[in-house]
């Protein structure tokens, strides 16, 4: 009855994209966010202007609503490796474990700790001192994202290991190879430039639809937040792309089927290469028809050089199978899913290519002395749209990351089949994955609804709000 | 003593210092229905920890990242085996994560309750089905020789796991209104203490219940006979000390003591525990600390991670509740949410 759709393996799978993908919709967010108001705070202690540091405490209140989602959900993944993935935290958690438990003792104490006293000190502290405490916040986010990471490389990229042949399980041999591991400091910087492009986009944003409401009061606050995120959306959008081509030059090293299927290469290519802007995917019979090409791109693209042909994933197919048939047997499929590789990292670079363009053009029509933004409404509403697109391009760059790895958990090592919780039910997954849903959309639109209604407030309201009501002594505290 | 030992009782210790301070955030979570009187009351009772709770849920985040790192086999065993009581756990620990800021957005009286009752609920189903499922572990259940643990659904609610997680809510609303003595001003510092001269006796009454049924239906008394009875009576000696200051109005003692309650009650399931993880109906396939536990070089070098970062983070936790002494008073301006 439950059978194809329904595998134990296919929804612990499903449940674990899903919970990724919205724990990942907040985490970079939320780094970049953490950072930009750090910036925004410093600017404001050093400079004193005041604009400074009402947009600190505005964006302020953005971070902390998209921190508390992060949080929760970030708890779920902790819990999630030993709920479903048993097989696999046996077998990979001597070397799993430990960043993880280092995340927890460095990051996360860092980053709980003086979120906590940051929002409550505003008034104790002097700017510098205050503007310390969002410093250890955002700089607990970004040590949390290097273990976390250290983890995952580990997984694309498995180094300094043994198979120990009694247990059959990894054994740690040298732990400074995997935090020297080159995928994690390719990753890292993607991924970190990736969360403060993802920040600057939602201010430029927020901020756009704030210009649109033109109250007069709030139109300086606005229109410095917008160029502030404009500068931070431009800056990062580049060097997160620069990042993304070092990490590609070591994915074609590690995996080079991720690579192969990114650029939807089926058969070994001319040399030098051409690059695919677009084409039809069989995945089936494994091939590709109907390329739009661009002569010798994909060989800039992957050697930084005008010669040199790439592998095609049939080429890497066989080579594979040649490594590892006499290991995990002759009927695995070491396709990855070749559709969703190709498009999301179109989708992924082409929303970055979006971002620089719009960033660009924003920050020619706002320069100062010039209105000319507020005039011009269609632009103002392009960059409010815009707060949507890094968000999507966040989840592509994952879908390639954990899809590309396919069929393995652990790189060569282990597959998905093998790490699922032998003692999972479909009952069971089906129960977790619904109430996660509810969860996430019951978040996800709170969130939404709340970063609306704080911009719909704008920057001045509580101060409004505090004038209106100086009697503490409220009715009800004296009703009963 | 290896160090694979010595892990096992720092994750003790992880759990028992989360305990302590997480037990007082969930009883100031329920202390929001059982003794809050309107919505002003809510919010000062919400603010004593508003700085706090995140830290405070570290400690599991880590306790459970020191069980991955160090005990691989209990951790997967323990997790996947309670995978539904794990998930509500999680659901609570989600719905009064978000209530803090969502309630700080809430406009309307409807809205603010909405967050004020995810708060609450949050609080009182996470020390409940966390209980549930250690009350529920140290009796014996069915493992394979794999290591998989699967729990019969009465083996998951019995008389011992329910009166464990009632015990564990009831001793965590004490201490959180002992929380709320120290740190609230006015009428709910008063009606806090009143609430707990009710609330004690009941608690020693469960705290006997619970005794007598780890006697029986576990095998920690026959195994480790003076231990456990020492810890048990520290547990209630504790609690008799948590009593006292509520009666002479020791505000910081009935803190410790009620703090300190909770902590000894996760001394108490180690030391029974010991040398075990995992207690298998067939004795044989229980899971030892020996075999769970990681490779020397991996629990070296956590060894001495944790020797470097614990202290540091030990300080500047302790600076940031130093930074909040002042005590709250619903009708003034010292209300955050």
């Amino acid at each position: 009855m439950l059978n194809v759709g329904l595998s134990i393996v296919s929804l612990a799978r499903f449940q674990f994209a899903m919970t990724t993908v919205f724990h990942f919709f907040f985490v970079p967010f939320s780094i970049g966010m953490g950072f930009l108001v750090a910036v925004m705070e410093t600017i404001y202690a050093v400079k004193k202007d005041k604009v400074y540091l009402d947009m600190a405490k505005f964006w302020g209140k953005i971070f902390l609503l998209s921190f508390a989602v992060g949080i929760v959900t970030g708890i779920i993944q902790e819990f999630q490796f030993g709920m479903n993935w048993s097989e696999y935290s046996r077998f990979m958690g001597d070397v799993f474990g430990a960043p993880l438990a280092i995340e927890a003792l460095l990051a996360f104490f860092i980053e709980s700790v003086f979120i906590g006293i940051w929002m409550f000190t505003w008034d104790r502290f002097r700017p510098g001192v205050h503007a310390f405490m969002i410093w250890m916040t955002s700089i607990g986010t970004m040590l949390s994202a290097i273990w976390i990471l250290a983890a995952n490389s580990f997984m694309q990229a498995p180094t300094g290991f043994k198979i120990n042949n009694a247990t059959g399980r990894i054994q740690l041999t040298d732990f400074g190879a995997v935090i020297s591991n080159p995928q994690l400091w390719r990753a890292f910087p993607h991924v970190i430039l990736a969360a403060f492009m993802t920040a600057g986009v939602v201010i430029t944003g927020m901020s756009a639809w704030g210009l649109l409401r033109k109250k007069k009061n709030e139109n300086h606050f606005f229109k410095t937040s917008l160029r502030f995120g404009l500068w931070a959306s431009l800056i990062f959008a580049i060097l997160s792309a620069g990042a993304g081509d070092l990490q590609t030059q070591q994915i074609i090293t590690d995996q080079p089927m991720k690579f192969a299927a990114t650029e939807g290469v089926y058969e070994d290519t001319k040399d030098p290469a051409p690059w695919t802007v677009v084409e039809l995917i069989d995945a089936k019979n494994h091939k590709a028809s109907g390329q739009v090409d661009v002569p010798g791109v994909l060989s800039i693209l992957a050697y930084h050089k005008l010669s040199g042909s790439v592998k095609g994933m049939n080429t890497i197919n066989k080579e594979l199978h040649a490594k590892y048939d006499k290991k995990f047997g002759k009927d695995m499929n070491y396709y990855v899913p070749p559709k969703t590789l190709f498009w999301s990292f179109r989708v992924m670079t082409g929303f970055d290519a979006l971002i620089m363009l719009t960033s660009i053009v924003g920050l020619v029509f706002s320069r100062k002395k010039k209105d000319t933004i507020e005039s011009h409404k269609w632009m103002l509403v392009v960059l409010g749209i815009c707060i949507w697109v890094p968000f999507i391009a966040n989840s592509a760059g994952w879908f390639i990351t954990e899809f590309g790895r396919y069929p393995w958990i652990v790189y060569g090592l282990f597959t998905i089949a093998q790490a699922v919780s032998p003692t999972s039910t479909v009952a069971s997954l089906l129960f977790s994955n619904i109430v996660y849903f509810l969860l996430f959309t019951l978040l996800g639109g709170v969130m939404v609804v709340y970063s609306r209604r704080t911009l719909h407030h704008g920057p001045y309201y509580e101060e409004a709000d505090s004038k209106q009501n100086v009697d503490p002594f409220a009715k009800e505290a004296f009703g009963k | 003593m290896t160090l694979s030992t010595l892990w096992f009782i720092v994750i003790g210790l992880l759990f028992s210092i989360f305990l302590f301070l997480e037990g007082f955030d969930f009883g100031v979570g329920m202390s929001t229905r059982f003794l809050a009187r309107n919505d002003q009351e809510r919010s000062a009772i919400m603010s004593s920890i508003g700085p706090h709770w995140d830290g405070n849920e570290t400690w599991l985040v880590t306790a459970g990242g020191a069980m991955f790192a160090s005990l691989p086999m209990w951790y997967a065993s323990l997790f996947s085996g309670y995978y539904i009581l794990f998930l509500l756990v999680l659901v609570g620990l989600i719905l009064r994560g978000v209530s803090f800021e969502f309630h700080k957005h809430a406009e309307s009286d409807t809205e603010k309750n909405i967050w004020m009752w995810t708060f609450f609920c949050g609080s009182l189903i996470a020390p409940f089905f966390l209980c549930m499922i250690l009350l529920s572990m140290v009796q014996g259940i069915p493992i394979d020789a794999k290591g998989n643990a699967t729990p019969s659904f009465f083996q998951v609610v019995n008389l011992l796991s329910i009166v464990g997680g009632v015990a564990g809510v009831l001793l965590s609303l004490v201490h959180g209104l002992n929380f709320i003595r120290l740190r609230l001003d006015g009428p709910l510092r008063d009606r806090a203490r009143n609430l707990n001269k009710i609330l004690y006796p009941i608690l020693f009454l469960g705290e006997v219940v619970f005794a007598l049924l780890v006697f029986f239906q576990t095998d920690f008394f026959t195994k480790r006979f003076a231990s456990s009875l020492i810890i048990t009576a520290l547990i209630v000696l504790f609690s008799l000390l948590g009593y006292y200051g509520v009666l002479k109005n020791r505000e910081g003692w009935s803190f410790i003591g009620s703090g300190l309650s909770l902590s000894m009650v996760i001394v108490l399931l180690f030391n029974g525990l010991f040398p075990r993880v995992m207690i298998a109906t067939d004795p044989a396939h229980s899971i030892l600390i020996k075999n769970a536990a990681n490779s020397q070089y991996t629990l070296t070098i956590m060894t001495i991670v944790a020797c470097i970062l614990v202290p540091i983070v030990a300080i500047y936790f302790i600076w940031s509740y130093s930074l909040f002494t002042k005590r709250i008073n619903p009708r003034e301006n010292t209300v955050k949410y």
